[in-house]
């Protein structure tokens, strides 16, 4: 856990670095050019996201089932070769060493570590199942997850296949769909964590076992499986493939409306548990899923895709949502695991002002993205032909404001890791 | 768990068969649609090792510094001298990588690749 806390803080240096060559990249490309920063910043949030994943998971699964505390082989090799992994790949990109694909730019040759880390888990996972004292949609959720993302692991290396390479509409398609899907995969996870943290605050067990909760259950995995098609609309495969995409990720509507259902319900809770760290995160992460989920319904519309397509808008989408769903269930998994509530109130002021710096600059963080995304988009269609460099001059405005509510964001978590540095000392 | 299992199962094979699907009928190729030529392939090796998908996206897949350049060779007011240009001294916010001239020639063969592939799909 504390690795997985190391790539949360290496996630927003390399991010706040990666903003600043954007705006000055003459001095950076002398030193440490974007393109290096890049892969740095981004897959250190993938490891952060599923690191912290998968530790919450290790731990809750000591909960769900009948095992004793000790770590098994299994969950050591995974943890081991997880870390060492990471760490060489950051060797190689120090050394600017790439694989030059989206999101995992390292070599591929180093995927196979990390697929042997992943079964590792898997077996760490299986042999918990089979002694759970119960199966509450949590556990379905997990199980759903960890099988999920090797599917997806795997399809994302198809393209070492000459067959898949020799086309370059496969090609493309194995990324965006892979990826696509993957997301969901871990977010699985941890909102299977966020469902445990829920019922265990609580102490209502039945949130996790009605019939509709099954059902929401089901319909996500569906949209994991089959909504990736949004992505490539402007990819030109055949054109069945959008309607289904289209016509799946409608379905989200549903959630949508869902959670406007159950909104009064939320607030009467949120008086009774609002001074609990936990809680407040698990709220925090609540709010972004409704602010992103509007987003990614609107993105998913052909007519306002055309214009959001490729550029801040799909950044807003992605960091809204690593940051304001994932990073913060994840954060208030380990103030659970870590006991953050239980320690002195001088400790749990960092916590409290953190947090509220953090989500201050997250507002200011994603819309300003938005903006700069918008800006670019509708400019590229009114004025085709002018230089790049004309068409960012209104953007890059916008990318200031990034890049200083980044600043702040950087500023809110690290007040918090504080405390919950000290809390993993202790633990 | 009753029914549960059986609706996870059946949700796998349909995703399972639908990616077969996609990857086969989905992304069908004509046999007279562009190939990448030996050095087209050279350049997209190049591509990828240079790490140029952190600032560029293709069909919108890859980092947002700068422009996406699906197209960019057929640009009329850019296209093949411009992209030239660039790639041997780069230009501000573009990286200039001191490439050599057969790396570059194979960059824009590449380019010209993509460039063609998506303009005949668009067409047909
Ligand atoms: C640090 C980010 C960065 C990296 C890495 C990068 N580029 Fe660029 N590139 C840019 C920017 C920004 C522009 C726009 C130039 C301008 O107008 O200021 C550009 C422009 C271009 C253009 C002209 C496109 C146009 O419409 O203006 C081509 C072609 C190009 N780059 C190819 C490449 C190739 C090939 C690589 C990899 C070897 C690469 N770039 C790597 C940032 C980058
Ligand atoms: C927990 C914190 C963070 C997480 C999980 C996170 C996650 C991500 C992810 C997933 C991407 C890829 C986006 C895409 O390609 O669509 C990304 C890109 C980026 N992030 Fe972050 N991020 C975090 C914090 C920050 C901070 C504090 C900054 C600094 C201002 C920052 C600046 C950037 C930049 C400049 C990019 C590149 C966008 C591009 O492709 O042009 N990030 N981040």
């Amino acid at each position: 856990m504390g690795f997985a806390l190391v790539m949360l803080i290496a996630t927003l240096f390399f991010g706040m670095l990666a903003s600043f060559s954007y705006l000055n990249p003459e001095f950076y490309n002398q030193y440490i050019p974007f393109y290096q920063l890049r892969p740095m910043h981004v897959s250190a949030a993938l490891f952060w996201i599923i690191g912290g994943a998968t530790s919450c998971l290790l731990f809750f699964k000591k909960e769900v089932s009948e095992e004793g505390a000790k770590r098994t082989i299994a969950e050591r090799l995974f943890i081991n070769l997880w870390m060492i992994t990471v760490v060489v790949i950051f060797l190689f990109y120090s050394f600017k060493k790439f694989g030059g694909r989206e999101y995992w730019e390292f070599p591929p040759f180093l995927c196979l570590p990390l697929l042997i880390s992943w079964l590792a888990l898997m077996v760490a996972w299986f042999k918990a199942w089979l002694k759970a004292k119960d199966y509450p949609l949590y556990v379905w959720m997990w199980t759903a997850g960890i099988c999920f993302f090797l599917f997806t692991f795997l399809e994302q290396n198809l393209y070492q296949i000459p067959w898949f390479r020799q086309s370059f509409l496969k090609e493309v398609i194995v990324q965006w769909k892979s990826n696509g899907s993957m997301v969901g995969s871990w977010n699985q996870i941890i909102y299977g964590c966020s469902l445990f943290l829920m019922v265990t605050l609580t102490g209502e067990d039945s949130i996790a076992r009605t019939k509709t909760a099954y059902y929401f259950f089901f319909l996500s995995i569906t949209n994991m499986m089959f909504n990736w098609g949004h992505h490539i609309y402007n990819v030109p495969s055949a054109s069945w493939l959008r309607d289904v995409a289209y016509g799946i990720s409608m379905t989200e509507w549903l959630f949508f409306i869902k959670m406007l259902q159950s909104f009064k319900e939320k607030m009467d809770e949120r008086r009774k548990f609002k001074h609990l760290i936990t809680y407040k995160f698990l709220i925090a992460a609540e709010v972004w899923v409704f602010f992103n989920l509007t987003l990614a319904l609107l993105m998913s519309i052909p007519a306002i895709n055309r214009y959001t397509h490729g550029t801040h808008v799909t950044v807003a989408h992605a960091m809204g949502t690593t940051i304001g769903i994932n990073t913060m269930i994840l954060m208030a998994a380990m103030s659970y695991i870590l006991r953050v509530d239980e320690l002195e109130i001088r400790d749990k002021r960092w916590v409290h002002w953190g947090y509220y710096i953090s989500q201050a600059s997250l507002v200011v963080f994603w819309v300003s993205l938005i903006i700069a995304g918008f800006l670019k988009g509708t400019r590229q269609f009114n004025f085709p032909h002018i230089t790049y460099q004309e068409l960012m001059v209104p953007v890059n405005y916008w990318l200031r404001v990034l890049s200083f509510s980044g600043a702040f964001l950087l500023l809110g978590f690290l007040l918090m890791l504080k405390t919950y540095f000290k809390a993993l000392r202790k633990a | 768990m009753g029914i549960k299992p059986l609706v996870f199962i059946l949700l796998f094979t349909a995703y399972s068969g639908y990616s077969i699907f996609t990857y086969t009928f989905g992304t069908k190729a004509p046999s007279h649609a562009p190939h990448a030529d030996a050095l087209a392939t050279k350049g997209k090796l190049l591509f990828q090792q240079k790490n140029c998908i952190a600032c560029h996206q293709i069909y919108g897949l890859g980092g947002y510094l700068g422009p996406d350049l699906t197209y960019e060779m057929s640009q009329p007011t850019k296209g093949r001298t411009y992209a030239i240009a660039i790639l041997t001294a780069g230009l501000n916010k573009m990286p200039n990588y001191h490439l050599k001239q057969d790396e570059t020639d194979a960059l824009i063969a590449y380019l010209t690749y993509i460039d063609n592939t998506a303009r005949f799909f668009n067409n047909n």
